[in-house]
């Protein structure tokens, strides 16, 4: 059992989600996705990085450059055991270390649902890359209204907590989410769905566990 | 011990050929000490520079050879098996110019009076002594360092080198360090240097032929300094407000003596510190070092813009800060990082929750020596002459880097 959960949002706090099955490169499964949607030689933040398989795996495969952020000390330690390079930081507590920075893409994966400032977090992602990619659990998932229906919290591989001890405060489904984006001015480019590790394309919003997105900021309108 | 470097004794070296110091001066025919752990390797790619802070000199780790109780000043991050590990790495510890370590400074003989430089010791900055330390380089054969290391003044040395000889050293580990100084630090360094200067037995620096030390002014110098390097929990913790008993107590009321004698523990504690300092520190280099430390601002050239200063450096870096440090605050280490970040170097900052302040960067603390070891396991697998003997996340690295 790996233990790659993401990047918890404050010193200490538990993983978000349980661990997965990885793929053929050791990655969790949006992990890969995420990857895959990744260009060769990109300059890559990846905030909540966990032990920076990501970023590990966008180095060896895909001569990605960039950083992780992290809070947790044993995370950090991982991350620099392996050569990745970390900046120890709540992404909660703001982004200004990375003011002067520009990144291809800024990767936020796993982590939202746990975030208290959602949206500036969104905002500081969008102001720090060309794009963004944010992967999380679909708690629309039917399992979860059947769970419901029957009177109980749902709990998932990926949400593994019970309504009391869990890290999870902002929820969402697919459709929930592409509101926000697009309420953030925020165009999505790119989306992908996965249940327990493979891809689905019929009825995502109902199917997935995990959803994914790409999103770029939306070109003003009448600009070249 | 199997982990020390053993029995140490210091080696010197003499440099003829003048060097032009920032302040316009120059200097002749100076003198460093210095001292070596561990072997250089056939490809001379394994040598590590530790650069010491105020109070320390070129003995970094082990125990001298003259006199064994002397534990160098970083004895428990340099060793064999250690987290700079002198089995794979050839390090070098040298006392700086001006230091009162054996290097030349202000106690050495000035050539042009035949008496001690003392006032007369050209001020030196960081870059001079940075200058000085390229210069051992080369006598060494070392053409590039695979890491120059230092913790707070030692840190701004390793940042200095990182922009003034960017193609000599392979990364920059700079700990518990700033990009500059604040009002504040170079107030505490103000009060430190009135206190020495204002002692009567300071003699405006020429207290050599008085025959007479500032020593007063020295200790207070130390206390003050001593207050900074500690946190408020750690003092709270070690001493609170825990009265000193004499048995001469015999008539307290209210458990005070009502007296200005030392009257509660850390009185006694700073007091002690202070004289023990006094005895063995020079006061014009004192006033030297925390001149460096008072100096040094990369960006100051550029406007202010710590991005464009670092923008020659070439190296890897490493940036540490302990949160309880508010002499060298965390954000302080953070401008560091952000201004490296800004010109893509690669970079790992982190931030140890330890609990003792500034000195933390002296202090073993598991996981501040994990994450250094972690590092060195890095440098020392992109070394293609040096055996990996550590954890596997090495191997993967070294696996990558063939």
């Amino acid at each position: 059992m790996s233990t790659l959960a993401p990047g918890a949002t404050g010193r200490g706090t538990a993983p978000v989600m349980a661990s997965q099955r990885p793929d053929a490169n050791g990655l969790r499964p949006d992990l890969a996705v995420i990857a895959d949607w990744i260009a060769p030689g990109s300059h890559v933040l990846d905030l909540g990085c966990g032990d920076g398989a990501l970023l590990d795996h966008l180095q060896r495969a895909k001569r990605c450059t960039g950083y992780g952020a992290e809070i947790d000390d044993a995370q950090v330690l991982a991350c620099a055991r392996r050569g990745v390079d970390v900046i120890q930081q709540d992404i909660e507590a703001g982004l200004d270390v990375f003011a002067g920075s520009r990144f291809d893409v800024v990767v936020l994966s796993m982590a939202i649902q746990a975030t208290h400032q959602t949206e500036r977090v969104l905002r500081e992602m969008s102001r720090l890359g060309a794009e963004g990619i944010v992967s999380f659990p679909n708690f629309g998932h039917w399992s979860h209204a059947w769970s419901i229906l029957r009177g109980r919290m749902p709990i998932s591989r990926e949400m593994p907590y019970r309504w009391y001890d869990t890290p999870n405060l902002h929820l969402s489904t697919p459709k929930d989410f592409e509101d926000f984006l697009d309420g953030l001015g925020l165009a999505i480019t790119r989306r992908g769905f996965l249940a327990d590790g493979r891809p689905v394309g019929v009825l995502p919003g109902l199917r997935a566990t995990q959803a994914i997105y790409r999103f770029r900021v939306r070109p003003v309108r009448g600009a070249a | 011990m199997t982990d020390s470097v053993g029995a140490t004794t210091p080696q010197r070296l003499r440099f003829e050929a003048p060097l032009a110091l920032a302040s316009g001066a120059s200097i002749a025919g100076y003198e460093l000490v210095y001292e070596t752990y561990g072997t250089l390797s056939p490809a001379r790619d394994n040598a590590v520079l530790v650069c010491h802070a105020l109070n320390a000199s070129h003995h970094v780790a082990g125990t001298s050879a003259a006199d064994p109780s002397d534990l160098g000043w970083w004895d428990n991050m340099v060793g064999p098996g250690k987290p700079l590990d002198t089995d794979r790495f050839f390090v070098v510890g040298v006392n700086n110019l001006g230091s009162c370590f054996g290097s030349t400074g202000p106690m050495s003989i000035n050539p042009a009076t035949g008496r001690p430089y003392g006032p007369d010791f050209p001020v030196v900055t960081v870059e001079d002594w940075v200058r000085t330390q390229a210069r051992l380089a080369d006598a060494l054969g070392i053409e590039r360092f695979a890491a120059v290391m230092g913790g707070s003044l030692g840190g701004m040395q390793a940042l200095a080198w990182s922009t003034l000889f960017p193609d000599r050293l392979g990364h920059c580990i700079a700990i518990a360090t700033a990009p500059k100084l604040s009002a504040q630090n170079i107030a505490f360094n103000e009060v430190a240097r009135r206190a020495i200067v204002t002692d009567p037995g300071f003699h405006g620096g020429r207290f050599y032929d008085h025959g007479t030390v500032p020593a007063h002014g020295l200790s207070v110098a130390r206390m003050i300094g001593h207050i900074t390097y500690l946190s408020g929990d750690t003092m709270a913790e070690r001493f609170g407000r825990t009265l000193r008993r004499h048995a001469s107590d015999t008539a307290l009321r209210d458990g005070y003596r009502f007296t200005f004698d030392v009257e509660f523990e850390i009185e006694s504690y700073l007091r002690y510190q202070g004289e023990k300092f006094s005895k063995y520190f020079d006061a014009n280099t004192y006033l030297l070092i925390t001149r460096a430390l008072d100096y040094f601002d990369p960006a100051g050239a550029h406007g202010g813009d710590l991005a464009a200063a670092m923008a020659p450096a070439r190296c890897d870096f490493l940036v540490a800060s302990f949160t309880t440090d508010w002499r060298f605050a965390p954000e302080r280490s953070r401008e560091i990082v952000a201004a490296l970040l800004a010109n893509r170097r690669r970079v790992t900052y982190a931030e140890i929750d330890a609990p003792h302040g500034h000195d933390a960067f002296l202090l073993d603390d598991v996981r501040y020596h994990a994450l250094v070891r972690a590092y060195f396991d890095r440098i020392a697998a992109a070394l293609p002459g040096a055996p990996v003997r550590s954890a596997a996340p090495a191997r993967d690295h070294a696996v990558l880097a063939s």
